[in-house]
């Protein structure tokens, strides 16, 4: 910490966020790790099939051979190939539904936790009849319903992270309305919705950076998850999850199939993870700072 | 207390060249040294950060999470070195001949435990007596030491049950329980009521005197200084800048900051200036009466026939419990009223009402004979400017997101009729009315001290130059000096501005610095209002009676 | 006291309710005939009118609401689209299967977490603090089938082979006849779940250790056992019961996955082949179950927050 001279009465300049996130070690680390998945799945479907010489649903011989760099999986597709071209959709996925959820999330909290009264009432009721379902199980009724499809798969998780976000984001949200600068601004009767989106928002963007960071990563598991169950992407697409679906039985025998694609995902969500609770550290110190 | 000076002299404590630093190192206690005696009180005065608290948890030989203890010793009357000793042997020592009270007993109760087990904890980790029976007896004895009622049912309450004044005196109870011979006290009355807080000094010097226990007072009220200690030590960022019995340091202080310390603390009989500036407002003398024929020189005074604000029959209530009763006043253009009360009185939502931030009032505001609509947003804008409203906390009321120039400038967006070049210059205009540089414009309220942060919210107040001014316990989180600086401010711009103020505090001693005019506020309802010298000499109702007299003077 | 439990079930009902409505209504959103997807394309028209007066389908949709909601409470929950059967006879066996799989994790997870939490937590800043605080964010970040998949290739197919990876009991007997197979499955769960348990219980002790009324303790002399057991141990409780009521009611979902991964024979597999079937009358039932799981663990969390607190016991709510 820098020194505070207290008769001067001088006060020292705290960093900025992003500043004391990047300045941790963890925080480097899970740049570093999610930047490796990140690259391999933008970049990878790019390369092919100049680099191995397969698209990712080419058949390129016999099913569990070890032709080629990692050999081939069930149906005889180069896993390179397949493992290259898997990783975009589930990283697009999974940011869409993140955003979904946190657009969702942060309007109703916030509202609930401003207006109060009824709305308040509503809006949390009906955030206890969602999250009676856990995730999982309401994808599975949405998909049941409506298909396995992308859109409804990142339709549903965004709906699922919605209250979950808005709860965090209703109690953050509560601790700012109390203070004296929101009432000095009902004052000067500045309008309602300038008072969420200047004073409100930028007071709780760090419990929301928390949340982003988490809910992405729950949405890469649940969108993973689902492909891995066979309900989300559908073959023959190429897709980490569904390539581990595909796989698992030849473990054994072939375990690369396996072993990428999990490897991928482990390290994207960990990464994440990690970025997550640097973020909640540095954002824990501004409080404490304030 | 002041009898016992001269009989008792027996060292109970002793703290001897004390340094305490942070686990990074960096040294915030820097060589403290005292000494408590039996039946005699030392308080330790000091502002915010000074170190007061560290110092006396360091008589426990306890420091909190983050600081090491890195040189010095405290010795006890038998000699041994309580530092020296391992954390059992400490332990053993807590709570049992050398104990604590809390500054905040809401805190430091476990909101778990019923207060008569908590009282029992102590007896029992410390085998007090030779059983439960004889435990139990001392239990009853020590809550009636502390005036508390000492039967089974009161002893199985909760502490959310008690009072704020109960709860405090459960905490002297368990701190007295085991007869120690040293007694920490930090801050024990802060956030009490002049009457309760009369009341609980007044049982600690019983307790300190009758039973001969030494006492070490931690405060940052000097007023209450001079009612219970027999010796003062000033501290300052870690240091002990002046010591000495208290009357003579209280009355001829030595060093330069306990002097600026002393003039910053308001007295009720206004006898000295708080402050440096000496101007005057309105027909009535505020400050000092030598002073006064200058004063008046100075003051523009306006004799209006009639009233500014004109409140009558106030009436607020939250279901059925009624916080405001009909509460009616008149402020002059440019008067300084002074609306007083203790905690639940209704003074905040009485300031609030008339600011128009709380719009379930029934009776009427009204504005140079108009009569406002209860919310702001339902007021005109003309409306809102003629009325101002600062916030009691300047931590709470910038929003820490925004500069203080977009703070500032706020009100101004607001009416619309200014460009952007205009507001700067306003907002400039009004951060130099409260003596804030240019520079400031750009800062965050996270890089200004508390003091620069209230100038900045009564800047933002002052933009739109208001007719009337609402101050809501503006100096209450400050430290005495800075709250002298800033009522110097708003006694300077009620008479280079001519506004009217009314100014919300549950401190009397304010009174003659500040006002013309002083109601007094009790339950709801206004129970004395006149010119403030005449209602602090010939107070009407009892209340004010009973508040005059219990507040701690210098 | 009893009065506000007595409110908290109420709502618990409505929120049952509501959420009966949601997955009622889904099925309407359903294109085609549910009797034709059990008869198949050959039904005769008499056998599939035959079959839609015996399931009440030409009935309004009200009243097929409340038949359906009325089944539930007597343990009838309808005929499964896919194998004509009735659903309770399905699920029967697959629900003591999956409590069983539950327990034991829950068993395990829930006293370990909350020791390795406390634990971490009173050796704040140190190296056991460091490497528990690490693990458990590692693993909260991976998904479940990640830790199963690793878990298997580690003890049961590449590194070493020593536990089954896959469950097979034979028809008839029951799955806990087997302990070995449910090493795995359980071991990924706890895993799962331990570190959400550990984090919460780790955050609110240091939250308490911190607090007012702990110093006070302290500085009163009380040995520092007695301070962790009396004075901070209590006001951890109603914070991490919430946490382990939402983990539990997570197992009921996460079993799902850890389900589908090793064959094990519960709910959850059934869920997974019910929903790739489109089976909507098992989802339905299943859906319902797992709800219902969801709301009475939070509500006994609930309880537990209002039994630990003297403030709501007594009804002195300021």
């Amino acid at each position: 910490m820098t020194t505070i001279d207290t008769a001067t009465e001088a006060i020292a300049v705290p960093p900025g966020l992003l500043r004391r996130i990047i300045r941790q070690r963890q925080a480097k680390i899970g740049l570093v790790l999610t930047g490796i998945v990140v690259l391999v799945a933008v970049v990878g479907p790019l390369l092919l099939p100049w680099l191995t010489g397969y698209t990712s649903t080419e058949f390129a011989g016999r099913p569990f051979q070890p032709d080629g760099v990692f050999g081939t999986d069930n149906l005889g597709r180069d896993i390179l190939s397949r493992f290259l071209g898997g990783g975009l959709t589930l990283l697009v996925f999974a940011a869409l539904a993140t955003a979904l959820g946190m657009v969702l999330g942060t309007a109703a909290g916030m509202l609930a936790a401003y207006q109060g009264g009824a709305l308040d009432g509503i809006i949390m009721r009906g955030n206890d009849v969602l999250l009676a379902l856990p995730q999982l199980v309401f994808a599975l009724l949405a998909i049941t319903v409506l298909g396995p499809q992308g859109w409804v798969v990142v339709l549903v998780i965004g709906i699922t992270h919605a209250p979950r976000i808005a709860r965090v984001t209703r109690s953050a949200a509560s601790a700012v309305i109390t203070e004296d600068f929101i009432r000095a601004s009902e004052m000067y009767a500045v309008p309602r919705w300038k008072i969420l989106l200047k004073d409100v928002l930028p007071n709780i963007t760090g419990p929301l950076m928390v949340e982003l960071g988490l809910r992405m990563t729950y949405s890469i598991a649940a969108i993973a998850s689902l492909s891995f169950l066979g309900l989300g992407m559908q073959p023959p697409t190429a897709d980490w999850g569904l390539m581990i679906n595909e796989n698992r039985i030849a473990l054994t025998v072939q375990p690369w199939g396996v072993i990428l694609p999990v490897l991928a995902i482990a390290i994207l969500t960990v990464g994440s993870n990690l970025i997550t609770d640097a973020v909640a550290r540095a954002s824990a110190t501004v409080e404490e700072n304030k | 207390m002041r009898t016992l000076i001269e009989q008792q002299t027996e060292v109970a404590l002793q703290a001897t060249d004390l340094r305490v630093a942070t686990a990074l190192g960096k040294e915030i206690l820097h060589g403290v040294s005292f000494t408590l005696q039996r039946g005699r009180m030392l308080a330790l005065v000091g502002e915010s950060g000074s170190g007061k608290t560290t110092a006396g948890l360091a008589c426990l030989g306890y420091f909190r999470t983050g600081l090491k203890h890195v040189g010095g010793t405290v010795e006890l009357s038998d000699g041994t070195d309580l530092l020296a000793l391992t954390d059992a042997g400490r332990r053993g020592l807590r709570g049992g001949s050398i104990s604590y009270v809390p500054q905040d007993p809401a805190l430091s109760l476990n909101p778990a435990m019923r207060i008569g087990t908590q009282i029992m904890e102590v007896l029992r980790v410390h085998g007090y007596g030779a059983s439960e029976q004889a435990r139990r007896n001392r239990l009853a004895e020590v809550l009636t030491d502390v005036g508390l009622p000492n039967d089974a049912a009161y002893q199985r309450r909760w502490p959310h049950e008690l009072s704020g004044g109960q709860q405090q005196r459960v905490g002297i109870a368990m701190a007295f329980a085991f007869r120690p011979e040293v007694m920490v006290m930090d801050e024990p009355t802060t956030g009490l009521d002049v009457t309760t807080q009369a009341l609980v000094l007044q049982t600690i010097h019983q307790l300190v005197t009758t039973h001969a226990v030494a006492g070490l007072y931690i405060t940052h009220d000097l007023a209450v200084v001079s009612e219970v200690a027999d010796e003062v030590a000033v501290m300052l960022a870690g240091r002990i800048v002046e010591q000495g019995r208290s009357d003579q340091v209280l009355h001829d202080p030595q060093h330069a900051y306990t002097r600026k310390l002393l003039n910053a603390v308001p007295d009720l009989a206004g006898r000295h200036h708080i402050g440096e500036v000496e101007a005057v407002t309105g027909a009535m003398p505020i400050v000092s009466r030598e002073r006064a024929a200058s004063a008046r020189v100075a003051t523009p005074v306006v004799a209006e026939p009639t009233s500014l604000l004109s409140v009558a029959d106030l009436r607020l209530s939250y279901g059925t419990n009624a916080v405001l009763n009909g509460i009616d006043f008149e402020l002059g253009r440019g008067e300084s009223l002074m609306l007083l009360g203790e905690s639940g009185s209704g003074k905040t939502t009485a300031a609030r009402c008339i600011a128009g931030l709380n719009d379930t009032y029934t009776g009427s505001v009204s504005l140079a004979g108009t009569t406002l609509q209860p919310g702001t947003r339902q007021r005109s804008a003309e409306e809102r400017h003629r009325i101002q409203y600062v916030f009691q906390s300047p931590m709470s009321s910038l929003n820490p997101r925004r500069t203080i120039g977009e703070s500032v400038e706020v009100p101004l967006h607001m009416s619309g009729t200014f460009s952007r070049k205009e507001r700067r210059a306003l907002v400039l205009e009004a951060l130099d009315q409260v003596q804030l540089a240019a520079s400031f414009i750009d800062r965050r309220p996270g890089q200004l001290s508390g003091g620069e942060r209230q100038r900045a919210a009564i800047a933002r107040a002052l933009v739109n130059a208001p007719s009337v001014l609402v101050c809501d316990e503006v100096t209450s989180a400050l430290d005495v000096s800075v709250q002298a600086s800033i009522i110097d401010l708003l006694r300077t711009l009620q008479v280079e501005t001519g506004m009217a103020m009314v100014f919300v505090t549950h401190n009397i001693a304010l009174a003659r610095h500040l006002s013309q005019r002083l109601a007094v506020l009790h339950a709801g309802r206004i129970v004395d209002i006149g010119p403030t010298d005449d209602v602090l000499e010939n107070p009407q109702h009892s209340y004010t009676r009973e508040l005059l007299t219990h507040v701690p003077t210098l | 006291m009893l009065g506000l439990i007595l409110r908290r079930l109420s709502i618990s009902a409505v929120i049952l309710l509501i959420v009966s409505m949601l997955v009622f209504v889904a099925t309407l959103l359903l294109p085609g005939d549910p009797a034709q997807a059990i008869l198949g394309q050959q039904a005769t028209p008499e056998r599939l009118e035959a079959l839609r007066e015996q399931m009440n389908l030409n009935d309004p949709f009200a009243q097929r609401y409340l038949h359906w909601l009325g089944g539930l409470f007597v343990g009838d929950f309808g005929v499964s689209a896919a194998s004509g059967g009735s659903v309770a006879a399905l699920l029967g066996d697959r629900i003591a299967a999956s409590l069983v799989l539950m327990a034991l994790a829950a068993a395990i997870s829930i006293p370990v977490g909350i020791l390795v939490g406390t634990y971490s937590a009173l050796r704040r800043g140190r190296a056991g603090d460091h490497a528990a605080t690490g693990i458990s964010l590692v693993l909260a970040a991976l998904p479940d089938f990640v830790i199963g998949i690793a878990l298997v290739t580690l003890f049961s197919t590449t590194v070493f082979t020593v536990l089954p990876s896959v469950t097979m009991a034979p028809p008839g007997e029951q799955v806990w006849d087997y302990p070995s197979q449910l090493i795995l499955p359980v071991l990924t769960l706890v895993l799962v779940v331990m570190p959400y348990i550990i984090r919460m219980m780790r955050t609110t002790m240091i939250e308490v250790l911190d607090s007012g009324y702990v110093e006070m303790a302290r500085l009163k002399g009380v040995p520092e056992r007695q301070v962790i057991v009396r004075h901070a141990l209590p006001h951890a409780i109603a914070p991490v019961a919430q946490v382990v009521a939402i983990q539990l009611a997570w197992l009921a979902g996460g079993i799902v996955v850890v389900e589908f991964l090793f064959r094990y024979p519960g709910v959850g597999q059934a869920l997974v082949d019910a929903v790739t079937n489109r089976d909507v009358q098992v989802v339905q039932a299943l859906a319902m179950l797992i709800a219902a799981v969801y709301v009475v663990v939070n509500l006994l969390a609930d309880i537990v927050g209002i039994v630990t607190n003297p403030k709501l016991r007594t009804g002195g709510i300021r």
